[in-house]
């Protein structure tokens, strides 16, 4: 017993030695593997050691509100606006933006290459009835599939068995289209990271009401009197310096660049 | 087929390399899983063996209640005690979330009642076969339990294995409390779970070998202590 | 620390269990000295009898008074089963246990267990595990236990119902010697030869009453009751 308890001491050394801020960011966002790329060079910039939740955008703004967090970074315009309205965050910063792009068994049986527009091409999903997997859970790029629909006047809720609605993560998500071989609504990073591609493949992209605005808001210290808000603010010059908009611009997978940095120089 | 074999790969890789993050989540797993069971057979033990001498009124409902406890789901656990140390929740002053110690804290909470009810079970064999001579010897409580914790060591043990293998290999509870954060509360389950996520299952696999060679581990150690009980009586 | 002017007088005990009498009602003082034997057909209540007299089973009316208090009789009684219980340790830590439980002083325990361990034969066998030693070992060991801490009464209950001949006849002597040192023993046994060499006065039971009772060299000689005679011919006797 002794011995059990010698192992646990040991084992359990605290590292105090940098500044933490807890940041919850969506899935799609660290599935695309930047925060890889980004979160070492915060670190040796600023002393600041990022903490990451990752979660679904409905969670990451719970837990902003909650106080559980320091701050999010998500890709959901409305539900930021909102989130900002009530009061749970100080203001929102946009950082960067990247696309969504629809995937789907690669010999493309409901022939959505040729697509107009995206909701175009989940029309003609629709018609043919054709598999396709739903994030289901808030998030933004659920909320992105969701306007979509919209816009092809297409309820989701009317629909059949061949629209699964799996309330999962981007990846996970990813995981059920690829066995079932169906069609989801990805963000291109994503994809491209994405490791068990099976039978799908890309089959739409570039339409403008496919882009992917991300965020990053500041829980309201106000609100909550815990919050690391100094980081915060590091955090934030940080993620709209030249530096960052190097990193993120020059980010690529398989050549590709992803993202695209939009932030402006002030607020 | 093939993704078993190229998980047993990754596997092999991983530990002969010492990959340094296979290094640090397998230690924050042991960490973690180590430090739940010690608390937890601090109280469990004792409770179980208390349980099994101590007479009183409830004592049936008692054990019942503790035997259902054991079948609690541990995601539910992990969802209450998530409600509790968040910050909006009565606990959350601690600021306790999102650390390993939340991820005890839950943990503590599974194992515990498993542990005090196999306690309970064996201390009562052990009280059976004891209960005359110790009557007739005029033993006080403390005596008893003092006792039978020493002549049950074996069991106790046992109890503590079956509660420490429980410990490591969950992975819901420690997901909502622990959040899964990279250099901070990540385990090797939920790595597992983060890859399998990602798709990259071959290092989810190998990532998963050695946890089943982990709790292989702890298995073969309950399965000798046994044997070597039950020769002890015959 | 043995005390002769220990005895025990029963009054109107009775013991129910379920409902129904098992044993009583009992009227019985207990001479001071020497060996008594507790004979009976099986189910005459002898076992209960004698956990009445120890104190460990609760009767449902009427009363147990020893001459001295409660506390001090319990403490001063030792009690051996018809299968010994063994703790799961060596022999030595078997005989030390009483005495830990008394917080007697270490130098003290060691010198003890070493003579105990001498008397009932298994000085060699000091590390040895208990419950791996034969029935007679065992029950030797569990009478060494009881023995040493010097009880005033001893009470044995069918101790040699599973021993072979040897293990009966180191058992018989050493109940002898700890009589010849004093120690009150009150025994069950259906072994009628055993009852002859051993008891100083028999108290026979019946149905759980008792049935006759008396010196032992009258008794055997010429028991007063017909059931005894006939039980002591070996008959079954209801």
């Amino acid at each position: 017993m002794i011995r059990v308890l010698a192992i646990f001491c040991i084992l359990f050394s605290t590292s105090l030695r940098a500044e933490t801020i807890k940041l919850a960011v969506t899935t799609s966002f660290h599935n695309s593997g930047l925060s890889d790329i980004l979160l070492p060079e915060i670190l040796a910039d600023t002393g600041l050691e990022v903490q990451l939740l990752v979660v679904g955008t409905g969670q990451a703004l719970r837990l902003g509100e909650a106080g559980d967090v320091d701050a999010v970074l998500v890709h959901s315009k409305q539900a930021e606006v909102d989130f900002v309205a009530n009061g749970f965050g100080t203001h929102r910063r946009e950082i960067m933006y990247n696309d969504f792009v629809i995937i789907g068994p690669a010999s493309d049986p409901s022939n959505i290459q040729n697509a107009k527009s995206a909701d175009a091409a989940l029309s003609q999903i629709a018609s043919h009835k054709a598999a396709f997997v739903s994030r289901g859970d808030q998030s933004g790029t659920h909320k992105k599939e969701l306007g979509l629909w919209q816009a092809a006047n297409l309820d989701p809720e009317a629909f059949g068995g061949w629209y699964r609605s799996v309330g999962s993560g981007m990846g996970a998500s990813l995981n059920i289209a690829s066995s079932m071989n169906a069609h989801i609504l990805s963000d291109r990073a994503s994809w491209l990271n994405f490791g068990n591609k099976g039978a799908l493949g890309l089959l739409f992209s570039g339409d403008p009401q496919l882009a992917n605005q991300y965020a990053y808001i500041p829980v309201n210290p106000e609100r909550h009197k815990h919050v690391n808000s100094s980081a915060t603010i590091i955090l934030e010059k940080w993620l709209t310096s030249r530096a960052a908009e190097l990193l993120i611009n020059g980010y690529e997978i398989g050549r590709q660049p992803l993202f695209v940095f939009n932030a402006s120089p002030t607020r | 087929m093939n993704e078993i074999w190229a998980g047993l790969q990754a596997a092999l890789f991983l530990v002969f390399t010492l990959d340094k993050d296979l290094v640090e989540i397998t230690l924050r797993s042991l960490q973690v899983s180590l430090s739940a069971l010690v608390i937890a057979a601090a109280i469990a033990l004792p409770f179980g063996t208390w349980l099994a001498i101590r007479r009183f009124r409830y004592r049936r409902a008692t054990i019942a209640a503790l035997n259902a406890l054991m079948g609690l789901p541990p995601v539910v656990v992990g969802l209450i005690v998530y409600l509790m140390l968040s910050r909006s929740g009565p606990f959350g002053v601690l600021g306790l979330l999102f650390s390993p110690t939340a991820m005890i804290i839950a943990q503590v909470i599974i194992i515990a009642p498993l542990i005090a009810s196999i306690t309970h079970q064996a201390m009562r064999e052990l009280w059976a076969e004891y209960h005359d001579l110790l009557i007739s010897l005029n033993t006080t409580k403390r005596q008893r339990i003092f006792t039978l914790i020493r002549d049950g060591k074996r069991a106790l043990l046992t109890a503590a294995l079956a509660g420490f293998g429980r410990a490591i290999g969950e992975v819901g509870a420690i997901m909502i409390v622990g959040g899964n954060i990279d250099h901070a509360t990540r385990v090797l389950t939920t790595a597992i779970a983060l890859e399998t996520g990602k798709g990259d299952f071959a290092l989810a696999l190998g990532l998963g070998f050695v946890l089943i060679a982990l709790a292989m581990l702890v298995n073969f150690a309950i399965h000798a202590l046994s044997r070597t009980e039950r020769e002890g009586t015959w | 620390m043995v005390n002769p002017t220990m005895s025990a007088n029963l009054s109107q005990v009775i013991v129910k269990r379920r409902g129904s009498v098992i044993l009583g009602p009992i009227d019985l003082t207990l001479a001071r000295q020497g060996i008594t034997i507790v004979l009976g057909p099986n189910g005459a209540g002898k076992t209960t009898l004698l956990k009445v007299l120890h104190g460990v089973e609760r009767i449902s009316s009427g009363s147990v008074d020893w001459s001295v208090p409660d506390e001090l009789a319990r403490q001063s009684q030792a009690f051996i089963f018809q299968k010994p219980t063994m703790l799961r340790r060596s022999v030595r830590e078997n005989l030390a246990y009483p005495l830990q439980l008394l917080d007697y002083k270490k130098a003290e325990i060691a010198e003890r267990v070493a003579l105990w361990a001498h008397r009932i034969d298994l000085g060699d066998m000091l590390d040895r595990s208990a419950p791996r030693l034969s029935g007679g070992e065992q029950q030797k060991l569990a009478l060494g236990r009881a023995l040493i801490r010097d009880p005033d009464v001893l009470f044995l209950d069918e101790p040699c119902a599973n021993l072979d001949a040897r293990s009966t006849r180191e058992i018989e002597k050493l109940l002898v010697d700890a009589q010849s040192s004093g120690t009150r023993i009150i025994m069950t046994t259906h072994n009628i030869g055993q009852a002859r060499r051993l008891a100083n006065d028999v108290l026979f039971l019946l149905n759980g009453k008792l049935h006759e009772q008396g010196a032992a060299l009258a008794f055997f000689k010429e028991p007063k009751t017909p059931e005894a005679k006939s039980f002591l011919e070996g008959d079954i006797v209801e």
